[in-house]
């Protein structure tokens, strides 16, 4: 047992955190939507450059063969950065759908991108500069050239968060696949968006950190008020109970148990990031209300995302699963099984 | 990160729960606050866990533990609270003083007191709070004089857990004259000593689960200090650290209690209403987040990490799951929820949640009012002005 990151864990997470710091300030986000452009394409490049397409992709395909765990330390670092260009649902979610589904993943790990309209979405994320989309026709899985399907965009309250009704209708050539897949990328596509709102929520401490410390009132800094102080101490709180859980569910084999924390993870992260960028709000005063700071780029992520891939309700179902059912006790955090393999392996 | 039990830590599970099995008591003992009896019955069963070896795993082997990682630890508090155990009456000795002695004791120090803490044969209570000093412990104004080699301790400590029935104390007094945070050191008093009056505190349920203590001139070895004289305000802050992070509260026992929680829920899901049924999941969440923490932060310190704020985050999650939890149980419970154990007409199933209820009451109050530690989470943590 080693609940711990590895060195070389930390060290991707600090390099993707310092490349998005660097190339993914506030600055940038409303230069991309000043210039109306949906991608910064020298970010972009740089991502592909750096190998985070295919970070879950097998060596053998090109990719860097990394777990789950590796992957929600990016998707944190994304949500810190809010990050426009949908690295996360490419690399988190479509690459190891198409790899399980044995897809020749070039292009996909050279720049372009797949959309996935996963039934448990309504709408399709980034699918008009995607080269192609999953699509799920009853159980089956599809992949569809982009210009096989017609695009109806439905404009979010985040402006990057571009989504799509899909007309498309499915064939046997764009058939890759059967439903099995579709439950692991709901599970890989609830995990990312849990380490996004994880990311996005720390991100709005830190700022309303920065903003409290320098903000005067009263002749002091308002961060040095309680009512200030505890408002983020609370979000603080969430975040540290929200961190393991995704950890866990990212590092743990596929279970009942796995598949609640899961869900667990999800909840717990959209409860942090919405307590965070509430906090945000309210610590900024008026100027957290304004189009002028950051915090509302946050804050519409952290929206958007907590309904996506499972609403609340659906993931709170999904955990009522496991706890009215499943035996509990302090024994099966990890593994619900291990009682019954000493006593196999004592026989 | 590897979340899996290595064979080793899974038999030590097994060893663990087979001595359980054997040992622990079949009828639960009466509490140890409200009678001498209940006390006592404590005491000896922590004497039988000391004889299997099981007072305090994480110890040393030469002071009465088994010099065990904290995994390990975590296995056994996950066992014993399994295995319905009784409550730990020398919980301020084995969890907050003795892992501080450990670091700053002497070697005469460790010989004189951990043992017979493990043993069970002297029970501990914290002499820290004081009329004028809570929140502000930097405030406490009992004093310490010197008289060769012995100390003249005096003053008025309060809040003091199990002191009525305790043999020993741990408090923190200032040299006349210091202010605020200097001159203060942690000193060892018996309870029993002349000039110690012990007056009993009733709960709001009306049970003396604490004590007032008079101290008038009562004289102690200056060999009874902890640390350097005029150091107890690290001292007792590395005490601090361990009772609110880590040792206190372990996350088996609210793991245990949202199982528990769970089914009552199933057995009343019909009659309640559907919100409950979120706060239900919410509480066995919470619990588990607890574990998965607290495991996290083990590894961490297994590996050379040291506690720091955390603490505080901690502090704040488990008191406040633990009374959101029990709140939850009795909203389930609805009419019965006000029957004491004495009703004759109350369901089997009400079990010990009004207990459970009260106790966790206090969660947010003691250890660091959990105001305080959100000042330090804001501060310490993130970086806030003071």
């Amino acid at each position: 047992m080693d609940f711990r990151l590895s060195d070389e864990q930390q060290m991707l997470a600090e390099m993707v955190g310092q490349m998005l710091a660097e190339t993914c300030t506030g600055a940038d986000l409303r230069r991309l939507l000043d210039g109306g452009e949906p991608r910064d394409a020298a970010r972009w490049e740089q991502i592909v450059a750096l190998g985070l397409p295919g970070t879950m992709a097998p060596e053998t395909a090109g990719g860097s063969g990394l777990g789950a765990v590796e992957m929600a330390l990016i998707a944190t670092a994304c949500g810190y950065a809010a990050l426009p260009e949908p690295l996360v649902e490419h690399a988190g979610v479509a690459v190891p759908l198409l790899a399980a589904a044995g897809i020749d993943l070039g292009p996909a790990l050279s720049g372009s991108t797949v959309a996935v309209g996963h039934p448990v979405n309504p709408f399709v994320a980034d699918a008009d500069t995607a080269d192609a989309l999953l699509l799920a026709d009853r159980d089956a899985v599809h992949l569809v050239p982009r210009e096989q399907v017609t695009l109806v965009h439905q404009p979010s309250i985040d402006p990057f968060r571009r989504l799509f009704r899909v007309e498309w209708a499915a064939s046997p050539q764009t058939r890759i696949g059967v439903g099995a897949l579709w439950q692991e990328t709901l599970d890989r596509g609830a995990l990312s968006a849990a380490a996004q709102l994880l990311g996005l929520a720390q991100r709005s401490v830190d700022l309303s950190v920065a903003y409290a410390s320098d903000r005067q009132q009263f002749g002091k800094p308002i961060g040095s008020f309680q009512a200030v102080k505890h408002h983020l101490a609370n979000a603080q709180v969430k975040i540290e109970f929200a961190r393991p859980v995704i950890l866990a569910a990212a590092a743990m084999p596929p279970s009942p148990l796995a598949r609640a924390r899961i869900s667990h993870a999800k909840l717990a992260a959209t409860a942090a990031a919405e307590t965070a960028t509430h906090a945000a709000v309210q610590v900024h005063g008026a100027m957290g209300y304004s189009w002028e700071v950051d915090v509302h780029f946050l804050l519409k992520r952290s929206l958007a995302l907590a309904q996506a891939w499972g609403t609340p309700a659906f993931h709170r179902a999904r955990v009522a699963e496991h706890v009215l059912s499943a035996p509990l006790g302090a024994d099966r955090t990890f593994d619900a099984g291990q009682i019954e393999e000493i006593h196999r392996e004592a026989a | 990160m590897d979340l899996r039990y290595t064979p080793a830590e899974r038999a030590f599970r097994a060893e663990v729960r087979q001595w359980l099995s054997d040992h622990v008591p079949a009828e639960p003992f009466p509490d140890f606050d409200s009678s001498v009896e209940g006390f006592e019955a404590h005491r000896q069963w922590e004497r039988t866990l000391h004889a299997g070896g099981w007072g305090m795993v994480t110890w040393p082997v030469e002071y009465g533990g088994r010099g065990l990682d904290l995994i390990r630890w975590l296995i056994f508090e996950e066992e014993y609270y399994r295995a319905g155990a009784p409550l730990r009456v020398n919980q301020n000795g084995i969890f907050l003083l003795g892992p501080t002695l450990i670091d700053y004791g002497t070697p005469e120090q460790k010989a004189r007191f951990l043992p017979a803490m493990a043993a069970g044969d002297e029970i501990w209570a914290q002499a820290w709070s004081e009329p004028s000093a809570g929140s502000d412990l930097a405030g406490v104004r009992s004093t310490l004089g010197r008289d060769g080699d012995t100390y003249v301790l005096s003053g008025h400590k309060i809040w003091s857990s199990r002191a009525v029935h305790a043999d020993w104390a741990f408090g923190l007094f200032r040299e006349p004259g210091s202010e605020r945070h200097k001159g203060l050191s942690l000193v060892f008093f018996p309870l029993d000593a002349a000039g110690v009056t012990v007056q009993p505190i009733a709960r709001l349920d009306g049970k003396p689960v604490f004590a007032e203590l008079f101290l008038d001139e009562v004289r102690v070895p200056v060999a009874n200090r902890l640390g350097e004289e005029g150091q107890g305000w690290s001292v007792c802050m590395s005490t601090a650290g361990f009772e609110r992070g880590l040792m206190l509260r372990s996350p088996a026992r609210f793991q245990v209690a949202a199982a528990k929680l769970v089914e009552l829920y199933r057995g009343r899901a019909d009659s309640v209403e559907p919100e409950i049924r979120a706060r239900v999941l919410q509480a066995w969440m919470d619990a588990d987040a607890y574990a998965l923490s607290i495991y996290a932060t083990a590894s961490r310190l297994m590996a050379g990490g040291t506690i720091g704020p955390e603490t505080s985050t901690n502090k704040i999650f488990w008191s406040e799951l633990d009374l959101d939890l029990h709140k939850t149980a009795l909203a389930i419970l609805g009419a019965e929820a006000e029957l004491t154990g004495a009703a004759p007409d109350a369901s089997v199933d009400i079990g010990d949640w009004l207990d459970g209820y009260i106790f966790s009451l206090a969660g947010p109050i003691y250890a660091g009012a959990n105001e305080i530690q959100r000042n330090i989470i804001a501060e310490r943590m993130l970086g806030m002005p003071r």
